[in-house]
């Protein structure tokens, strides 16, 4: 039943903030405890966005465990994104990494804690005491359910600071003017089908990753980079995106996240030789190199025909040698993950592993307040007008081309966090609404309506796992021209036939497919985005591996990308190499 | 194999009925599985459900008789026919999706959050590991609702009954050692309704996904109003 033709209700907040994960979570108390009037959209119920399975950590040179220094911290960040992170951002987020962990405690998070009564850490990969000497322990855990522990911490906050929640609101895009200030957003009721308009003087996108492009992936079934898609469809070009992290440690075939705390624990890995391949690619620091280290060691172990199992098709993490005690205290939630998908127990038996789609590095281009800045007349970082971005779904850029473990929370509360901040004075400054007129929703009018055309055609379903499949076989681990020149056509074809399909269910009322067929688009949008910036990259950089081009090469390819939606067209800008306060850390060779 | 599902369309059905599936067992197969496989025959079966991996609590249902989380319940565990329905006593807004407003409400009842009355030190609130481990058993909540759905006490009394969920939240934060607010959180407890309905049934800690006691926790929540009576 298409949707009738009457005046759609708006409402108007100060700021609205779509997502509901740490970052806009963190975002929504900074604004709420200010007593500015927010809306926070989320397609779920706040505690079941991602942020919930992050496990191991966050880092903060907090040095409860071991020496440490947040400028050891920025080194780590620097070397690990390959050199292509912002150092200004990078210092920002170390330098800030402290305060904001003491302040999710003071908040109430359940962190672990050492005997002395402060907050446990535990050793990551590609972290280091003293520019690149002994393993460091940074990462600040509450057992292995730290994003459980943050996520649910910072809902009972907002509770506190009396936020306005729209649980199950889908948004469906922005809304901006014809001077391209962003007014707010177009959602969508999922329980009635209803839409709203939301207008506020700042909007910020906070909505995630997009790993369901992936077959295998650790993300959820929510992970669909609406905000990113949203972004491109407004005109904001997408960086970065061929940067996505292969988590080392997925359940093979399956795809669960099995933590990098686990050989932060003592974990490691054996080949089907019974070998401790990593001994041979990172002398150093083992399995705990950087993620892209490992998991490119991983597969060149199992093509090279030494994987374990009948197909050998995958490597196995040990952890029976660290004892139950180490084991069910320090990793419940992997030794349940075990326990219920694989039938046994990590302190006596081998995880199968296999690297698994987990993290975008790239998103939408932000500067360190979190604002959305695009190429325009003036440059290519212009601020625009009233958006901002945090979290997976935006680039900052603190991790470059590859992400260190235990950053990702971080990055998502130290921005979030300014998002809040700058939006406070951005409001300050704008304090009134800009007029919206009905042109100015017709965009996101559109979109939606297009589902509601009727008739024969294929399912979202079979378009979407065929999608899937084509970025596992076109854009994985290991990357070369011609996969990936057939993978963009492959893709262009399948974007046609996205016009195709039919939604045979047009009711209003909880209408999941319609939601996932929005969502598919969505998936779509994200996925050329991923694929075109891969293809054009010609160099291998963090966790884009070229075949054909090996190498890093830095006087031609260390700038960062911008893909656009509009012809599909690819932009790059410089990496900002300079720092806030302290001196650069110039390329070198990476070494772990 | 076959699942029969609740189904219930309010556009079109004027009551409920059960519709029977045939799906191809997997070996491994979890439930959640099985439900995308007829979400593929039939798009408009209707249920939530995200992570996959029993932590974002989405996809709590009534699976022969018993609350569980679909995600991590193998359907080889399961005695056949398969019977899907929504978790119990609460409205039912489409097919497997019900309303938890009521459910949420009262978890925000008991101020579920740390208060602190002192000023905050530069770094952490030290805690002792044990004083941490007390919150073991409490903080893993994900909220699926099993347990208050499971709960009589929670059928008849929604609006007054706090409900093992909420109680358990409850007591996550008068276990906490940092926590300033006993006196006020055991206040607010009072009454015949918010805690002193629960009867320990013990519905909850049967069916809670996470293995979890919210029975314990109301238990100790009635020990230490009688410490402090006295």
């Amino acid at each position: 039943m298409p949707i009738p033709h009457r005046p759609i209700p708006h409402r108007r907040f100060d700021a609205l903030i779509i997502g509901a994960g740490g970052a806009g979570l963190n975002a929504a108390l900074r604004l709420a405890s200010a007593d500015l009037r927010v809306a926070v959209v989320s397609k779920v119920f706040p505690t079941r966005s991602h942020t919930v399975a992050a496990q191991g950590g966050v880092n903060a040179a907090l040095a409860n465990v071991l020496p440490d220094d947040w400028h050891w911290h920025m080194f780590d960040t620097v070397k690990g994104s390959d050199y292509l992170g912002d150092q200004d951002a990078i210092e920002y987020m170390c330098r800030e990494a402290i305060p904001t962990v003491y302040e999710l405690e003071h908040a109430g998070v359940p962190f672990s804690r050492i005997d002395d009564g402060r907050i446990y850490q535990r050793a990551f990969g590609g972290q280091s005491q003293d520019f690149g000497g002994d393993q460091a322990a940074r990462t600040c855990a509450a057992a292995d359910r730290t994003g459980h522990a943050i996520l649910h911490t910072l809902y009972q906050q907002n509770v506190r600071a009396r936020t306005h929640f729209f649980d199950e609101y889908f948004a469906i895009d922005l809304i901006r003017d014809e001077e391209g200030v962003v007014l707010g957003a177009l959602a969508l009721e999922i329980e009635t089908g209803e839409t709203l308009v939301i207008e506020a003087k700042a909007t910020l996108l906070a909505t995630g990753g997009h790993g369901q492009v992936f077959r295998t992936t650790t993300n959820a079934f929510i992970n669909t980079g609406d905000g990113m898609a949203m972004a491109l469809r407004a005109g904001v070009p997408l960086m970065d995106m061929e940067f996505y992290q292969f988590h080392p440690t997925g359940v093979a075939g399956k795809g669960m996240l099995i933590t990098e705390g686990a050989r932060g624990e003592g974990g490691y890995l054996i080949n089907g030789d019974g070998e401790r391949f990593m001994e041979r690619y990172a002398p150093r620091a083992l399995d705990l190199a950087s993620r892209d280290v490992v998991a490119r060691s991983m597969v060149t172990e199992i093509r090279e025909g030494r994987g374990c199992g009948p197909s050998k098709d995958h490597v196995m993490l040990r952890l029976d040698h660290l004892g139950a005690d180490v084991v069910h205290h320090r990793l419940p939630g992997i030794t349940d993950i075990c326990r219920v998908f694989l039938g046994l127990d990590p302190a006596e038996q081998g995880i199968p592993v296999f690297p698994t789609a987990h993290y975008a590095m790239g998103g939408i281009p932000t500067d360190r307040y979190a604002r959305v800045v695009a190429p325009a007349r003036h440059g290519p970082e212009e601020v625009v007008p009233g958006l901002y971005a945090a979290g997976e779904c935006a680039c900052v850029s603190v991790h470059g081309a590859n992400r260190l473990g235990g950053n990702s929370l971080l990055d998502i509360l130290v921005f979030g966090r300014a998002a809040g901040t700058d939006i406070l004075d951005y409001v300050a400054e704008n304090p009134n609404h800009r007029p919206m007129r009905e042109a100015d929703i017709e965009p996101a009018l559109t979109r939606l309506g297009r589902w509601d055309r009727t008739g024969e055609g294929e399912s979202v379903a079979a378009v979407k796992a065929d999608l899937r499949k084509l970025m596992e076989d076109h854009c994985g681990v290991f990357r070369e021209d011609a996969t990936m020149a057939e993978g963009v056509e492959k893709l262009k074809a399948l974007r046609e036939r996205v016009e195709r399909v039919r939604l045979q269910d047009q009711s209003r009322i909880f209408n999941t497919a319609r939601i996932e067929a929005l969502e598919l688009d969505n998936l779509v949008d994200v996925g050329m985005a991923t694929l075109m910036s891969a293809y054009h990259r010609q160099e291998s950089r963090g966790a884009h591996s070229r075949v054909d081009y090996p190498e890093r090469e830095d006087e031609q390819w260390m700038k960062h990308s911008l893909y656009a939606r509009d012809g599909d067209r690819m932009d790059y800008k410089p990496v900002r190499t300079k720092p806030l306060t302290v001196e650069s850390f110039p390329p070198k060779a990476r070494v772990y | 194999m076959q699942i029969s599902i609740y189904r219930y369309h309010p556009e079109q059905d004027q009551k409920p009925r059960m519709q029977t599936y045939e799906v191809e067992e997997q070996p491994g197969m979890m439930l959640r599985e099985a439900l995308l496989a007829i979400k593929e025959q039939d798009e408009t079966f209707a249920f939530r459900h995200s992570c996959g991996e029993g932590v974002c609590g989405s996809d709590g249902m009534n699976v022969n008789g018993t609350n569980k989380l679909a995600c991590v319940t193998p359907v080889s565990e399961l005695k056949r026919p398969i019977q899907v329905r929504p978790m119990p006593g609460r409205p039912v807004i489409r097919d497997l999706v019900v309303d938890m407003t009521q459910f949420y409400e009262q978890y925000r009842n008991v101020q579920p959050y740390l208060i602190r009355k002192e000023p905050l030190p530069e770094q952490e609130i030290r805690q002792s590991p044990e004083d941490r481990e007390k919150l073991d058993g409490l903080y893993e909540c994900i909220m699926c609702g099993a347990c208050s759905t499971a709960c009589p006490s929670f059928w008849w009394n929604p609006e007054k009954f706090h409900g093992p969920q909420a109680l358990l939240a409850s007591w996550r934060f008068l276990a906490d050692s940092r926590d300033q607010a006993t006196e006020e959180r055991l206040d607010a407890l009072e009454g015949p309704y918010k805690l002193f309905r629960c009867h320990t049934i013990m519905n909850c800690v049967e069916v809670c996904p996470k293995g979890l006691n919210p029975t314990r926790a109301i238990g100790k929540i009635k020990d230490l109003m009688l410490e402090k009576s006295i």
